[in-house]
This record gives structure tokens, C-alpha cells and sequence, in this order.
């Protein structure tokens, strides 16, 4: 395979990155409507072995790599995630299984803790077993889900519950937050679906109302403050109900890196959707060089790429001129201006177009593996 | 909320620090998190054992570091505080 050839960097806008995201596989046993994989998955064959994995994993944590998350699909779904967790220990990574819990066992999640395993983080469809399994297509997942959160405080791991928030659960935050508690979970997500790929079909069906993102907001803020010392939450809000974008990725190739199970590494988890940026992959090129000198790490890294109004904008340094896939998605140019953003001219369009898919309705597609 | 110098804090389970060679830093690992050590977060923490209490840790970083309790004792409550509401520290 030829690999395209890393492109030096002028000038170096940016540290070591503190994060990676290995997406294991694309394999996962929920189907859920909202997938944020791409449309096109990575079959088995075509996934990294252990072995690249273990390696690319030393690589990280030699270029400063802190936290390192497990993911995928679902990473239980990888018999070798043992070997795969005992590599994060050895090269002093922290390790955070991102999970559905389908796959685990209470044996084999004691034997991950024992390998090293640092943190748990449990995604949840519903706060019942009938929305649960609903949204991720998967009968039982739910009683299984509670049993995995039961294994993990049980062995004294700490325990994040990530919910994917959108219309049809969004008013259930209260009970999410009341289940977060009750579980001895430390940290809560609250993330609100994005409407990338697999999840823009659904929009119609999963798109909250303006007032149910609001009332949303509120219930954290007011949760964040009861549960001081209790409950960490973090709140992913929905985005195209607001003013200003999201710091995606706390700016481009600035904090980390993600690799998907065939090796390439991204920027960021939809990067892909970017037509014209070239991945090079860990088969073929050193890590170190990939963070430095890629020309995708390098596109849209620092403030130089940008045009007005974002250039002179005095938010860039927070919000970094929010999303690129969603600025391709939407304008059809990676490096306009998030449309989320009130100074976009196709800001107008796309609250119109967020607030009538709030109140339509539509199917919603199960997300299959293709054979 | 202050903390009583009876009380004992501890790093609660899959909280650790960690030296950072690459950047040359203590860190403090967590869930989803890495926070920067500076010199005085890595002396209290050196010092919070898990089985001494706020009274006592206070003890030894103002012997250490032959600083005034008094002086000392609103900066170490507002660093184990800060863990607390993270949820990266317990009192017991």
C-alpha cells in the first residue's frame, strides 16, 4: 500500500496530544438509529491485529498521550481486549472501556480490573428496559446494562453513564440523573445526539424541540448544583438549537487523535466526511509523524485556515470556529463557518430546518452490521 | 463546605498521579480527566496518605515545609475541596 507522505509543518501551534480514541471495531451488537459510525463500517478482516494495537498504544503514550479510551462499536466485541488493557498498564495509559456492557461478563469484568483496567464508561438508551432496548434494537440490554453497572461499583471501578439524549427520551432526564445517582455512578453524560451520518437520516424522529434543549439545560444546571461532590455531569447540548458552535475537539489536532479499526487516524470521529483530507495509517507510519506532519492534522489546526467572519471573530480562541464536519455537511466547505453559529449566513436555515424536524415525525432505522 | 481536620481524605479508586515525561509535570488521572500538578498540589497529595487526617496532613506540610499552619491551611482546603466536588477525592 502506498502511503501518502506526511507534509511538514511551519509552525507548531499546538502540544502533545492528551487523548486517543481507539475505535477497536466497528462491530456492536445495538443497533441504535442515531450510530455516530461511519456509513461505510470496517469489516473484521480488515481490522487491526493485536499486535499493531499494542504497538500504536507505546507510540501514544511516548508522545504524551494521558487517556486512552476504548471504543467502537463495542470493544468487548475484540476477544483480545485483555491483552489490549494489560498494554494500557504496562505503558502507564489510562484506560477508560467505553461500553454497552453487552459482552461483559462479571468474571471477565474482573479480569479486565485485574489486568489494569482504569474506568468504565456505560452508554444508556432509556432510563427503561422498553425505551432502552427500543432505541438500541437489542432485547435484554437493558437488564444487562444494569447488571454490568452493578458488576462495575461492585469492584470498585469508577463508573461514568453516558446517555444519548434526544426527543423521544430528553424529558427523562430527571430519572437519568436520579438512575446516575442511585448506580454510584461518579460521572453522568448528557449528550445530545449529533446529527452526523447515520443519525442525519433520523433527524425528523430524534430532533428535540428548542424547548426541550432548553428545559434540558436548565435540569442540568440545577442537577450540577444539587449534586456537588455527589455527581459529576457533563453536557453535550444540541447544538443546532444554539447561538454559537461547539469548541469541537477543543480545537483541531490540538488535545487528540483518533484511530478507527483499520488503522487510519483522524482527527477527530467523522473527519472522514471530509472528502479532500488523506489518513495516514499506524500500518505504515510512525505515530509521532502522523500528530505532526499529517496534511489532515494540519488543515484546520490553529487559526490560520480560517476565513471571516471567523478569523477576526473574538470567540475563536473558545469556540474555535466550532465543527468542520459539520460545516462540510451543511455548507459544503470544511472551513466555513459552523452554520450553528449566528454569524453564519446559513445559520437562519438551519434552525428553521432543526425546528421542523423537532415537530415532524419519522421511522427509525435500526443500524445493521452488512453481512 | 469545609473539611473537619478529623476528617481523612483519600483519592477515591481509579485516581491516580502520574509523572508526565513528556511534559515534564505531575498530572492526576481520573475519569475523563487529567488535571496539571503544580508543586503544591504534588506536596499535598504526597502527603494525603489516605489513612491521615486533614489535621494531620496540615501537621506535616507545615513541619516540611517549615510554613505557619494558619498560612497553609485555606490554600489545602480549597485543593482537596476542588477534588471533592470532582469526584476524585472522598472524606471519610
Amino acid at each position: 500500500m502506498d502511503a501518502p507522505q506526511p507534509q511538514p509543518t511551519a509552525e507548531i501551534t499546538y502540544g502533545p496530544p492528551i487523548a486517543m480514541l481507539a475505535e477497536l471495531t466497528h462491530r456492536c451488537p445495538l443497533s441504535c438509529p442515531y450510530c455516530s459510525n461511519p456509513l461505510e463500517l470496517t469489516q473484521r478482516e480488515a481490522e487491526l491485529p493485536t499486535e499493531i494495537w499494542i504497538d500504536t498504544f507505546r507510540q501514544a503514550a511516548e508522545l504524551g498521550v494521558l487517556q486512552l479510551h476504548l471504543s467502537g462499536g463495542e470493544p468487548a466485541s475484540r476477544r483480545d481486549l485483555e491483552d489490549l488493557i494489560t498494554a494500557c498498564r504496562d505503558h502507564d495509559l489510562y484506560s477508560n472501556l467505553i461500553t454497552s456492557g453487552i459482552g461483559l461478563t462479571e468474571k471477565r469484568l474482573a479480569g479486565l480490573k485485574e489486568r489494569g483496567l482504569d474506568h468504565v464508561q456505560l452508554s444508556l438508551q432509556g432510563v427503561d428496559a422498553a425505551m432502552a432496548d427500543m432505541i438500541g434494537g437489542y432485547k435484554g440490554g437493558y437488564n444487562r446494562k444494569m447488571d454490568v453497572a452493578k458488576w462495575t461499583t461492585a469492584l470498585d471501578l469508577p463508573l461514568t453513564l453516558n446517555a444519548v439524549v434526544h426527543e423521544k427520551n430528553i424529558d427523562r432526564l430527571p430519572e437519568t440523573i436520579d438512575m446516575a445517582v442511585s448506580m454510584g455512578a461518579r460521572r453522568l453524560e448528557v449528550a445530545t445526539v449529533q446529527f452526523h451520518g447515520w443519525a442525519d437520516k433520523h433527524r425528523a424522529a430524534l430532533m428535540p424541540t428548542r424547548e426541550q434543549a432548553k428545559r434540558c439545560g436548565q435540569r442540568v444546571a440545577e442537577a450540577r448544583a444539587r449534586l456537588k461532590g455527589v455527581l459529576v455531569i457533563d453536557y453535550v447540548p444540541a447544538d443546532h438549537h444554539a447561538d454559537y458552535p461547539k469548541p469541537c475537539m477543543g480545537g483541531w489536532g490540538s488535545t487528540g487523535l483518533n484511530i478507527v479499526p483499520d488503522g487510519r487516524v483522524m482527527p477527530c470521529h467523522a473527519a472522514h466526511t471530509i472528502p479532500h483530507l488523506v489518513f495516514e495509517n499506524v500500518r505504515d507510519t510512525p505515530l509521532a509523524d502522523i500528530w505532526n506532519h499529517s496534511s489532515a492534522f494540519n488543515a484546520y489546526r490553529g487559526f490560520d485556515w480560517m476565513p471571516e467572519p471567523c478569523k477576526s471573530c473574538d470567540r475563536k480562541t473558545r469556540d474555535f470556529g466550532g465543527c468542520r464536519c459539520q460545516a462540510m455537511a451543511i455548507a459544503g466547505d470544511a472551513a466555513a463557518t459552523d452554520p450553528v453559529c449566528i454569524k453564519s449566513p446559513l445559520h437562519a436555515q438551519l434552525q428553521a430546518q432543526a425546528e421542523a424536524d423537532a415537530h415532524a415525525d419519522g421511522p427509525l432505522t435500526y443500524r445493521k452490521m452488512p453481512a | 463546605m469545609s473539611i473537619p481536620e478529623t476528617a481523612t481524605p483519600r483519592l477515591l479508586s481509579g485516581v491516580r498521579t502520574k509523572h508526565d515525561k513528556v511534559r515534564g509535570n505531575w498530572v492526576l488521572l481520573a475519569p475523563e480527566r487529567a488535571v496539571k500538578l503544580d508543586q503544591i498540589g504534588v506536596a499535598i497529595l504526597e502527603e494525603t496518605t489516605g489513612s491521615r487526617t486533614f489535621g494531620d496532613i496540615l501537621d506535616a506540610l507545615s513541619t516540611k515545609y517549615n510554613a505557619p499552619r494558619e498560612q497553609i491551611s485555606g490554600d489545602v482546603q480549597k485543593f482537596l475541596t476542588s477534588l471533592i466536588d470532582r469526584r476524585m477525592m472522598e472524606v471519610n
